[in-house]
């Protein structure tokens, strides 16, 4: 189960920021992007966060 | 999950990438700039801006705008007048030999919405921008092309869906976005495969299968002329084709008058693709981000000027409407485009380390079988 929580919550703020920006101007814009672009900042942590050598 | 279903996913999932995954980069590579096209054709000077004016400044009449069109390419007609919502000072039109004339043939000629004087006639066929949409639509070889591009798309969600499923047999032993680094390089890039393709799933699913629905827009314009376009239209059977329409400005104003708080988006001339023999068709749209996607085409009769109908288009052209702004993601403003462009590089990348994994667990693979000569 815990496998699949980060990704659900990567999918879901996915969704949410594909649908905001759709639904209106302005703020929902800024809603749209900043979800969407949650994914990003993860995938760029996580690549280039100190390597852990092992594990 | 059993072992030999991981491995008949493994095996769906192996396939349906390595069919799609060339075509994939090349959609992922070329719609990378087409995200910026604005700010291209800015930078390479194929987009001539309207000069700078008082914004009250009245708009010139319609049918000066097409008359000056015509003027500048002699013999040839209007198919579309286009109105850019981020450009509302400039007018385009969509010229050709004749009404059918198909899509290859039309060139483009921008007006100034206010003085009717012709700003620009954009190359679309050899501008890089306009190249690249080339590739990205139909690899050059229209509605085949487009099919096979759709195609293409299906395996890609095929692929995802079978990467969703591998994921979690993976990710047993290991946290969410382990990248494992100074092992070997095959685990290194199997970890970036795994977190870009985790973390990009809907975004990519959603991309893709808007990007299906798109290959599928001749598809939906051809239903749309047999189902409801000829419906409409009913009335006008057996009359002749109207050879020469009457007033633009006039169609506009009747439509603008039937439509309330909407603003035209384009206007299809008689026997054209989107219109009937006898009509302009204006396809109006909202004023909010999802209502100025879903158009309403409003039938004015071009002879007399008088709107004959207009109806809400059927649910395949909402779908298709729709599936628009989120396969472009231009519906954000630059932030959205931007965050558009990394997740497009992403899912470069997983698309990369795909292939790479695959060719280094063959090279794995015969190194194993292959017994190695005694040293």
């Amino acid at each position: 189960m815990k496998i699949w929580l980060m990704p659900a919550l990567l999918a879901l703020l996915s969704g949410v920021g594909l649908i905001a920006a759709l639904v209106g101007d302005d703020l929902w814009d800024v809603l749209g992007w900043a979800s969407l672009g949650v994914p990003v900042l993860v995938m760029g942590w996580c690549w280039l966060r100190p390597v852990r050598v092992g594990s | 999950m059993r072992a030999a279903s991981i491995r008949a996913w493994s095996r769906i999932h192996t396939w349906t990438s390595l069919i799609c995954t060339v075509f994939l980069l090349m959609l992922c590579i070329t719609g990378l700039p087409l995200i910026f096209h604005h700010e291209i054709d800015d930078l390479l000077g194929s987009h001539v801006e309207p000069p700078p004016m008082p914004a009250d400044t009245p708009r010139a009449d319609l049918d000066r705008v097409v008359e000056a069109g015509k003027a500048r390419r002699p013999g040839e007609v209007v198919q579309y007048v286009v109105w850019d919502p981020d450009e509302p000072d400039s007018v385009w039109l969509s010229m050709a030999p004749t009404p059918t004339s198909p899509p290859e043939t039309i060139a483009g000629v921008v007006v100034d919405a206010r003085t009717a004087e012709v700003l620009d006639v954009p190359n679309f066929r050899t501008s890089f921008t306009g190249i690249m949409f080339r590739l990205h639509v139909d690899i050059f070889a229209g509605l085949p092309g487009k099919l096979f591009l759709g195609a293409m798309g299906l395996l890609f969600v095929a692929a995802i869906v079978s990467g969703v499923v591998l994921y979690g047999p993976f990710m047993r032993r290991l946290g969410f976005g382990t990248v494992r680094a100074g092992r070997s390089r095959r685990l290194y890039w199997l970890d970036l495969h795994n977190l870009l393709g985790v973390a990009t799933i809907l975004w990519a699913l959603v991309v893709g299968l808007t990007g299906v629905i798109n290959t599928w827009a001749d598809l939906v314009v051809r239903l749309w002329q047999r189902d409801q376009l000829a419906e409409m239209v009913a009335p006008y059977r057996g009359q002749p084709p109207v050879e020469r329409p009457g007033s633009l400005a006039q169609a506009v104003a009747a439509a603008r008058a039937a439509a309330p708080g909407r603003t035209p988006s384009f206007v299809a001339f008689p026997q054209t693709q989107l219109s009937s023999a006898h009509h302009y068709a204006v396809f109006m749209r909202g004023d909010t981000p999802l209502t100025s996607r879903l158009l309403t085409p409003a039938l004015i009769d071009a002879e007399t000027g008088a709107l004959t109908d207009m109806r809400r288009m059927p649910w395949y052209a909402v779908a298709l409407f729709m599936s628009q702004p989120l396969h472009f993601g231009d519906y954000g403003g630059t932030p959205l485009r931007i965050v558009w462009a990394l997740l497009d590089i992403a899912t470069i990348i997983v698309l990369g380390s795909g292939l790479y994994l695959w060719v280094a667990r063959r090279r794995a693979a015969r190194r194993l079988a292959v017994p190695v000569p005694a040293q």
